[in-house]
Formats: structure tokens, sequence, C-alpha cells
């Protein structure tokens, strides 16, 4: 076999890239309707025609010169790993833009193959791309795809291997940027041509990026210092342009690819108004922006606890069931006492207490993934970007805090997207405080019990507070230590589309997938360490309240006493909660024998024993309520702050962030408790 | 005059963009470059807008939109 290729897929964000790498390497990575769902390069392999083939998804960038983080490890990719072949995602149905980034790609000098993508939705729309005709203007290979649908992929891979291999003569046409920058890039060629660290790059490019003032190319030409003598040569005729240089390049770019457009391209009068658009205008209407965002939020959460809580109760069932035969047979096997309550008390009560909640999540994740697949979540940085320009972020700085939602670990990753690091920390800073998925089990337990028949306005009402206090504490940040001028917003509104079972299916099944791990590796471990701390003290077996998670408990459980809930039970499963945030849960499960409780539970139909063995321990529906809260804001689990100090590079700020959090969290939930005390809750 | 101050459907062409040469490039990148003609889908009186830019759906931000220059059509 021959040597692998190494092909690198570049494209503008929300063009498709991760939907053609899963479709090439059968990896399952999400995707997203909103620019920016990529912000770390992907590898995967496969095998094409005995060719191995390794892909390499990189994050969508519209230029080659270099903002965010993420545009600069795909170009720094591209230009420094030296792929064999590009393949140039283009999304057919915003041709015009999307070549913009395929022109620069072919200037780099290293093979391009573009993959037309959305050629479906482009017809739909009425556009006709005569794809030859466009291929022979370019003088690079052009391959119809449909990514989502698989169909065109042999054939692009087919016109990458033959260009790798030769078979094909590999002969681009090159902008014409008129006759001035053309004699500037002359001039340039020749300045740069001798220096000693440029064989890898293409003359012309390097060139070109002098012109455009790009600060990566000018230190690598060691010419940063000494620019503005040097390229006083270069820059004799400024004065004849009434714009800057660089407005000429991009201008004359455009001006080219207009030109070939309208030879090859047949498309309807673009005053009309898209679907897209007349639903933007309800959507994002002053007024009615908010409330539907609200609105929304507020069904997402109904849907979660309605249809979710119908299947916890089975399931609820099951475990009690499970727990009770499993109990009953290894006690007629004759196992010991100690492991016989390990088994059914630590392990089937400590996995199956986070188990139980499984539909919940999965209802979660499938309401979100519609709003994100249907292309509604881009439209909501838009109607927060008044708000979150008031806080001096800019509405993209949302997006990732939405992510939130999910799990903490990706949103800290979006931050990415942010140009600026001082709006990025600042946003790493409050992004914890978005309620995520591992939080969910902890409010269905709690408001089960304590607030049955008003979960859904419960649950909803500890999203909006973790929004609002996420919003003060941003606002706090860019007031203080991050002060700063508001960041300009600038994204790409994807268009909507519906929704497909595909991408919503495969996007739910890898968060359960995940969850489930989570529950077989992380929580199936603390499980157990649990109920050793719960039933050892350092003189052997004991009775859970001299035990070591006793002890543990009652050291730290002053603190919540202001909280309302004093208990070592509360204060050790806060604690356990560090690990994983569903931890807390099992360890209440443990703590209250959810394992026999659940099973009496499964008789009488409700959760009451756990009620019962709640109120015991001092929970009233407020102290629960705070419980809550400070279960919301508190400290995020170990993968959060790795991710923290990994992204932010920085212990002090991840010590910062650990610490402030947790502070945050008591005054809020003291605040909730104490002031509901006076007010007679 | 500056685009901020542009009503839904209208149409305009860019004429200067008065920002710092990153925020320029990159939007000139996004299509925004000078004589290009624009049209506003939606617009949230000082907030972001909503933009036709070459065909794509372009977002800017209330602080964005006041520093680029346009000429009615």
């Amino acid at each position: 076999m021959s040597k692998s290729i190494t092909i690198a897929l570049a494209g503008n964000p929300n063009s498709g890239k991760t939907t053609l790498f899963n479709a090439l390497t059968g990896a399952k990575h999400s995707v997203g309707n909103w620019p920016g769902v990529t912000v770390e390069k992907k590898e995967g392999k496969f095998i094409h025609n005995s060719n191995e083939i390794i892909a390499v998804d990189l994050p969508g960038t519209y230029s080659l010169s270099p903002y965010s983080l993420e545009e600069m490890i795909a170009r720094n990719y591209i230009v420094n790993e030296s792929p064999e072949v590009v393949i140039n995602i283009v999304d057919a149905s915003n041709i015009e833009r999307n070549l913009y980034l395929s022109m620069q790609l072919i200037e780099l000098g290293k093979p391009v193959v573009i993959a037309l993508n959305m050629m479906d939705i482009a017809e739909r729309r009425g556009h006709k791309i005569d794809h030859n005709k466009l291929s022979q203007a370019l003088g690079v290979p052009v391959v119809p795809i449909v990514a989502t649908q698989k169909k065109g992929l042999k054939e692009l891979l087919d016109a990458a291997v033959d260009i790798v291999r030769g078979k094909i003569k590999y002969n681009p046409n090159r902008v014409d940027y008129g006759k001035e920058i053309e004699d500037k890039i002359q001039k340039t060629k020749a300045m740069i041509k001798d220096k000693s660290n440029i064989a890898k790059y293409d003359l012309r490019w390097l060139a070109i990026k002098v012109i455009e003032e790009d600060e990566a190319v000018l230190d690598l030409l060691n010419m940063k210092d000494k620019f503005s003598a040097e390229n006083e040569v270069a820059v004799t005729n400024e004065d004849a342009f009434e714009n800057d240089f660089e407005a000429i390049i991009a201008d004359r770019r455009y001006s080219y690819i207009t030109s070939i457009l309208s030879k090859v391209v047949k498309k309807p009068d673009s005053k009309v108004l898209t679907t897209s658009d007349k639903i933007d205008r309800v959507i994002t209407n002053r007024w009615l922006g908010l409330p539907i965002f609200a609105a929304l939020m507020y069904l997402v959460f109904w849907f979660t606890f309605n249809i979710g809580n119908i299947f916890l109760d089975m399931i609820d069932g099951w475990f009690g069931a499970l727990g009770e035969s499993a109990g009953t047979a290894l006690e007629g096997i004759g196992v010991a006492g100690w492991l016989n309550s390990l088994i059914v008390d630590g392990i089937i009560g400590g996995v199956g207490g986070v188990l139980v909640f499984l539909p919940n999540i999965v209802f979660l994740f499938i309401a979100m993934s519609l709003l994100e697949d249907s292309g509604y979540m881009a439209r909501v940085a838009f109607i927060m970007d008044r708000a979150m320009r008031k806080i001096g972020l800019s509405g993209k700085a949302f997006i990732p805090m939405l992510m939130g939602f999910g799990c903490t670990v990706p949103a800290i990753m979006g931050t990415r997207t942010l140009e600026d690091e001082k709006d990025r920390l600042a946003t790493m800073l409050v992004a914890p405080f978005m309620s995520c998925g591992a939080r969910l089990p902890i409010y269905v337990l709690f408001a089960g019990v304590f607030f049955p028949g008003k979960e859904g306005i419960v649950v909803w009402s500890l999203y909006i507070i973790g929004i609002i206090v996420a919003v003060i504490a941003a606002l706090i940040f860019k007031k203080t230590i991050f002060k700063g001028e508001a960041t300009p917003f600038v994204m790409e509104l994807p268009p909507y589309r519906i929704p497909t079972l595909k991408v919503t299916g495969s996007l739910v099944w890898e968060k359960a997938k995940g969850y489930l791990l989570r529950a077989g590796t992380i929580i199936f471990a603390a499980s157990i360490v649990i109920w050793f701390i719960l039933n050892f003290n350092f003189s052997g077996m004991s009775e859970m309240p001299d035990s070591i998670g006793a002890g543990l408990g009652k050291v730290i459980s002053p603190i919540f006493k202001p909280l309302g809930f004093g208990s070592w039970e509360a204060a050790l499963s806060l604690i356990t909660g560090l690990l994983a945030k569903e931890v807390v849960v099992s360890s209440m499960a443990v703590i209250y024998g959810l394992g026999e409780a659940a099973s009496e539970a499964a008789m009488e139909g409700d959760v009451t024993g756990f009620v019962e063995a709640l109120n015991a321990v001092g929970f009233t529906s407020l102290s629960a309520y705070a419980f809550m809260v400070f279960s919301l804001l508190y400290t995020p689990c170990i993968a959060v702050i790795g991710t923290f100090k990994k992204e932010s590079n920085s212990w002090k700020w991840t010590g910062f962030s650990v610490a402030y959090q947790f502070v945050v969290a008591w005054v809020i939930s003291m605040l909730v408790f104490q002031v509901g005390t006076l007010i007679g809750f | 005059m500056p685009l901020a101050m542009t009503g839904i459907g209208q149409e305009v062409i860019i004429k200067a963009i008065n920002w710092g040469p990153k925020m320029k490039k990159r939007l000139q990148d996004m299509g925004l470059t000078p004589g290009v003609k624009i049209s506003v889908i939606s617009n949230d009186t000082n907030g972001a807008f909503i933009l036709n830019v070459r065909g794509s759906r372009l977002v800017l931000g209330g602080v964005v939109t006041q520093q680029i220059l346009v000429d009615a059509v």
C-alpha cells in the first residue's frame, strides 16, 4: 500500500466541514447550526481505494488573516503542517462569501479541491451552479456534494487522491490584483526572496501577506521592526489609492469572484426575502425577541420534566426491584452482609440514583438540539446583544454560555470564538453559572420531592437565576478587572433549517452515551468510595453517623448552616459533587439508602421514603430551594476546573474561579434562605 | 451616514469602515468591501443588525454599525 495521504478540511464556519468529516471517517463529532461548533482540529483515518487517508477537520475560518484562536489553528495547520491536499468545503447556497477563503487557500500554493456542499439547499433556493464551468474558471477541481446524504464523496476523494498522485494536473488561476498591487507584489517578492526560512512557503503568498501587513508573516520574515522602513520601498504609491491596500486586495478578490460567478451561477433576484428572513423579522423583533426566548426555554423544561418523568418512574421502579432481588439473591448465596450492602446500597443505589435521571437528560438534550439544529440558538446571540453590550460583552459571548446548558467543558472551550482575551476570560469565569446537564438530576430529585406538580417552573427559575448571576458577574468583571470597550459583535447567521432526525438523534445519543459512561466510571467509583467512607471509620466498620464520611460532613456542615441545610449529609453530598455534579445525588442515594427507598417507592408509586429521610435532616421546601441554588452556582466539577486551567493557562485564574464561585453560591443561597425565612416561606 | 441609522428593508452602499485595522480587515474578509451593496433584513434600535451581504446573513452589533459609513442607493 502506498504512503498515507493527509487531507485537510478547510472552509467557512458552518459550511458543513464536520458533517463531511463524520461522513468520511465514521466519527460522530457534534455538529450544530451555528458558526464555531468546531474549535479544535480533529483527525480521523480511513481507507479509500486502498489509499490510507488521514483527514484533519479544521475549525472554520472566513479568511487566512487570523483574528481568533480557532482561525489561527486552521491557518497554522495548513501553512506549517503541509497536508498533501486541502479539501475546501464551500457552501453552495452562500457561494460568493465562501469562495473568498478559497481564493486565499489557492494562493497558499497547496493543492486545493473544492467540495461544493449543500447543493440541495442551493437548488431549492433556485440557484443553478455549473460546477464544471466553475472548475474551469478557477483552475481547480470542483466536486458537488451533499455531505448530509453522503452524496458525491467518492468523486471528491478520487479527485483529491488523483491530485496527490499527479493524475490530474493542478494548475490554478490567480486573482489579478490590478496593476498597482501586482507591481507591489513583484517588488516585495524581489525583496524577500533571499530570506532563509521561507522555503516551504509560496513566495507570492508571502508577498501578498506582507502587503496586507499580516503580523505572523512579518514576524516570520523578521520585518516587524523595520517594517515601516523597508515597506516604504514597497509602499510608494499609497497616495494613488483612496483606500488602504488591504481593502483593495479584499475588494479585488471579491470582484474576481463576482466576475466568475456571473458566468457560472444563475440565481433569483437577491432582493427577495427568504423564508429565513421572514422568520427573523418576528423572532428577532425588538419587543418579541426576549419573551419568545424565555417562553421557548420554559417549554424546554416543561418537556424535560413532564415527558422525562414518565420514564423516570419506570426506571426508578426497575432499580428498586433490581436492588431488592439482588439483595435477596446475595443473601441466598451467603454473601457477607457488608458486601451485600456495598453492592445493593453502594453500587446499585449510587449508580442507579443517577441513572434514573437519564430520561430527563435525554429529553433536555432533544429539546436543546432541536433549538440548535434549527438555527434558533444563533439568533439568541443576536437577541441578547443589547443586554450583553450593556455588561460590556458582545452577543457572541452568549453562545458559549448557552453551550453551558449542556456541559460546562465545551462551553469553556467554545469561548475560543471570542477575539478579545479579556472578554474570553470573563466569559470563561461566568459560563459555569449556566446550569449544566449534570446538575439536572439534583433539581429533578429535590423539585420532585418538595415541589410536586411545579417542577417545571422551579427548574426553569433555577436556569434563569443561573443566567442572571452569570450576567451580573460578567458586568462586575467587565467594570473592574477586565475593563475595556465592548468588542464589536460580528457573526454570520445560519439559515433556519428543519432539524433532521439523524443530527438530533446522533447528538442525543452521544450525550446519553456520555452520561451512561460517567455513570459506569466516575459515578460508579465515587459510589463505592462514598459507601466505604459512610460505613467505616478508622477502627473498622461503623454505623453511618460515626463513619469517616459523617465526620467529614460534620466538619464542613457549619458553613452551610446559614443556608438552611447544615446537616452533615448535605455537606458531604456537596463536597463529593466536586467529582461530578451527579455525585451529589448518588451520595444522597447511598446515605438515605435509595436502593431500598426506591423499591418501596415503586410499590407506592412515589418517593415518600426519600421525602421523610430529607425532612428528618431538616430539609424544608425553602432550604431545598436554597440547596438547589447552591448546587447550581457552586464550584463546578474537576473536569471543568481542568479545562479552565488548560484554556486559561493560568493557575491563578483557575484558583480564583474555584474560590469565587463557591463564595457567590454561598452568598446567594444564603440570601435565598434568609430572605425567604424573613418573609415567611 | 452611519449604517446604524438605516432602517429595515433599506439598501445601501458601503463607503468606509472607521475601525482599527484588525476589525476592518475582518469585516472586509466577510464581504463588506467599499462599494458593495447590502440590505438591512432586521434592525433593533441601539442593538444588532442583520444584513444581507453578498447573499450571506451577517449580524453586526450596535457598536460596529455606528462606525460603518454608507450611502443610500
